[in-house]
């Protein structure tokens, strides 16, 4: 009989490259209604009004909604979604701003957003203080402070379920130069739309995951919902602009996710409320679940080709968070 | 009267037919209602269709893993991903597309699975529902090669060829023995057939909860059985009680019917990895089925048969470990090994009863014989040694 058994330390299968760690097929965008690709640099801005102060009033309007979503290819998922895409829109501002979000409930269960930021108590997104039934309407009200990368979530319970069907976006506030001695010119690079900030590639990225069979622990992982969309679809880089990412994490079930980028280092700010790196020269951070913060780095002195990112979770990695940035020479 | 009988016959002939053509008709009638105006479509509560998928064969080569899986879901099925240890991981479906209930179709994956090493396989539904295959241990699956073929023939012909022949040669120092040696021998016969029964139940039960849910493993095995005995009944007693030799050609049967079983759980077993197919278990099944011969003896010990009676009967009580060992490690499916288990299993029943009866029958005292020491000894001897033996072949 031991002549059928295999040579342990006999080569790989042939026509077996590990390259076959892949899902099959495309995910439908079109159907999902957004795509991970567009989603990297779609801020929600909102629409602004003067206030009699001379202040400005940021209004945003986001509404819940059940929608069942394609989140690796042919598998579906019945999420609860903002404004009917995961991650819900990435709202921006500018430090001390006024904001209203107007938000409706169409969904069929009781919802709210939460938002990381300072507010007073009757702000705060959980039960009794904006949080509504289906069909409710409910303003939230505060100042736009303090600057940074923070995220808003949904904080009806259990919160568990609320959090891993999809109800989390980011909420970035851009710093006011004018506020800053020191570093004017580093926070007048943050504030989209300036000048500065225009040579920027500026990219959301959400880290999450999806528990498509509800036993507890996460069927698919993703950077923006969609698993290896950015294999599918590699991230256009042009090499000669610096890149900053906006990162959160918000995988339910595991304790941590982490970032880690190929053949280069970065600098990080956790929480990004600070215009100097809290951690210099990384070429990995992790994440707890809310934890968020700001990548930067270049591609300047790299020759042209493509460059991997994923979580340093081997596991996670595999089921489906991992991208390309595809470097290439300037077009401009 | 009797002249109205006759085409009040052929009357009520016809009345009958139509009588039952009418509900038939009406069932169709109601089918089609159902089908189409769909009445029950008030019960529809948006929960997703149920889903079930059964992984009836693992086969792993050097082009990966392939298992072939049936869907039994209440909607055709879709899988949609296929992670590997927690990777997805590219497959092909054969046939492509969504699986109808009760369809089977072959799922390849080019996974570079480790040898010795223990694989979990997820297939992910469109729905996202997840069915995990663990393979235990990861060996490469026999496949139908003629070195192959004769390797497992050999193991066959040792576990059941051997034994029974070996039993049977215990056959010219029975010959002489008296009544009460006739008892002890007949009676040690049922012993052995009883822990058999038993043995091949447990194990038919088993393989039947492993397959899918359609084949109702549980139902199949029980009634499979019960026909099985019956039929062999009807057939013992065509002419007659059996004895002599029509009785051990019918103990030879249930017993190659048991030695294929026992030959599928080796090939079976064998295939999936889960077992070393070691000397000392193979010996071990040797001598647990030596018995056999000495049963498949003991009713022609009256009479004079033909040497080639015992060839014939060696053939037909043992052969079938080598088919058995084919098919488990080449075809095998938990269902169709169930099945033939359990139709073993109505065979042994079928020679138990007859071998008691024809053990009564060469007793004046009838009833009382049956708690004799010899019966009584005899039949708790084989039940106690087909019991001890059997832990050299359990792992």
């Amino acid at each position: 009989m031991s002549t059928v058994m295999d040579d342990p330390y006999a080569a790989p299968m042939p026509g077996m490259a590990h390259g076959n760690m892949t899902t099959i097929g495309l995910v439908d965008h079109a159907r999902n209604g957004f795509d991970p690709t567009t989603m990297l640099t779609d801020w929600e801005t909102g629409r602004t009004e003067q206030l009699p102060d001379g202040r400005t009033l940021r209004i945003f309007e986001v509404d819940a909604i059940d929608k069942e979503i394609e989140i690796a290819p042919g598998v579906f998922f019945p999420a609860w979604t903002f404004n009917g895409r995961v991650p819900g829109p990435a709202l921006r501002a500018k430090e001390g701003e006024r904001l209203q979000i107007i938000f409706r409930n169409f969904g069929s269960h009781p919802h709210s957003m939460h938002f990381h930021g300072i507010h007073s108590a009757r702000m705060d997104g959980v039960p009794g203080a904006g949080l509504i039934g289906p069909g409710e309407e409910f303003i939230y009200e505060f100042d736009a402070k303090p600057f940074g990368c923070h995220l808003y979530h949904c904080h009806a319970l259990p919160l568990k379920r609320h959090m891993h069907k999809g109800m989390y976006g980011l909420f970035v506030i851009d710093p006011d130069p004018a506020l800053q001695l020191e570093h004017a010119a580093a926070a007048a690079s943050r504030v989209l739309g300036s000048p500065e900030n225009a040579e920027w590639q500026e990219m959301a990225m959400v880290m999450n995951a999806f528990d498509t069979n509800f036993d507890g622990g996460n069927e698919v992982y993703a950077c923006n919902t969609v698993g290896q969309a950015y294999m599918n679809v590699p991230i256009r880089i042009d090499k000669s602009r610096p890149i900053r990412i906006y990162l959160l994490n918000v995988t339910e079930f595991d304790p941590i996710n982490s970032f880690h980028l190929h053949a280069n280092f970065f600098n990080y700010y956790d929480t990004g409320t600070t215009l100097t790196p809290t951690q210099r020269t990384v070429d990995l951070i992790m994440q707890c679940q809310a934890q968020r913060g700001i990548l930067e780095f270049s591609f300047a002195e790299h020759e042209p080709g493509m460059y991997m990112f994923h979580a340093h979770q081997s596991e996670f990695t595999e089921l489906g968070w991992i991208g390309m940035f595809d470097v290439q020479e300037s077009t401009a | 009267m009797s002249e109205n009988s006759q085409p009040k016959l052929a009357n009520s002939a016809l009345t009958r037919l139509v009588l039952v053509l009418l509900p038939l008709a009406t069932m169709l009638v109601a089918f089609v209602w159902i089908a189409s105006l769909d009445p029950l479509r008030s019960f529809n509560n948006g929960a997703p269709p149920v889903e079930a998928l059964t992984v009836e064969r693992t086969i792993l080569d050097k082009t990966g893993i392939g298992l072939q899986v049936r869907a039994g879901g209440s909607d055709p099925m879709v899988i949609a991903q296929v992670a590997v240890d927690d990777a997805f991981w590219s497959f092909t479906q054969d046939p492509v597309g969504p699986i109808t209930r009760g369809e089977a179709v072959r799922v390849q994956i080019p996974y570079p699975w480790v040898l010795g090493e223990a694989h979990v396989v997820k297939l992910l539904s469109n729905t996202g529902t997840a069915f995990e295959h663990e393979i235990a241990v990861a060996v490469s699956t026999p496949k139908a090669t003629k070195s192959q073929l004769q390797a497992q023939a050999l193991v066959g012909a040792i576990v059941g060829l051997l034994p029974v022949a070996l039993g049977l040669m215990f056959y010219p120092a029975m010959r002489g023995v008296g009544r009460a040696g006739m008892n002890f021998l007949l009676a040690l016969t049922v012993g052995l057939l009883a822990f058999l029964l038993i043995d091949m139940t447990a194990e038919a039960l088993e393989l039947a909860s492993e397959a899918a849910a359609l084949f109702q493993g549980s139902a199949m095995v029980w009634l499979a059985g019960l026909a099985s005995f019956l039929l062999l009944m009807a057939i013992g007693r065509w002419r007659g009680q059996p004895e002599g030799l029509a009785l051990a050609y019918f103990i030879a049967l249930g017993i190659g019917l048991h030695n294929f079983g026992e030959g599928l759980a080796i090939g079976g077993a064998f295939a999936a990895g889960s077992a070393g197919l070691g000397t000392f278990l193979v010996l071990g099944f040797a001598l647990h089925n030596v018995t056999e011969g000495i049963g498949i003896a003991a009713p022609m010990l009256r009479i004079r048969p033909p040497l080639w009676t015992f060839v014939a009967l060696t053939l037909l009580a043992g052969g079938p470990a080598v088919l058995g060992m084919w098919a488990g490690s080449l075809a095998y499916a938990p269902q169709w090994s169930a099945l033939v288990l359990a139709v073993g299993a109505g065979a042994i029943m079928q020679v138990m009863v007859e071998v008691g009866a024809y053990l009564m029958r060469q007793n004046p005292d009838r009833q009382a014989v049956l708690l004799s020491p010899a019966v009584l000894g005899g039949f708790l001897g084989g039940i106690a040694f087909m019991y001890a033996t059997a832990a050299l072949i359990k792992v």
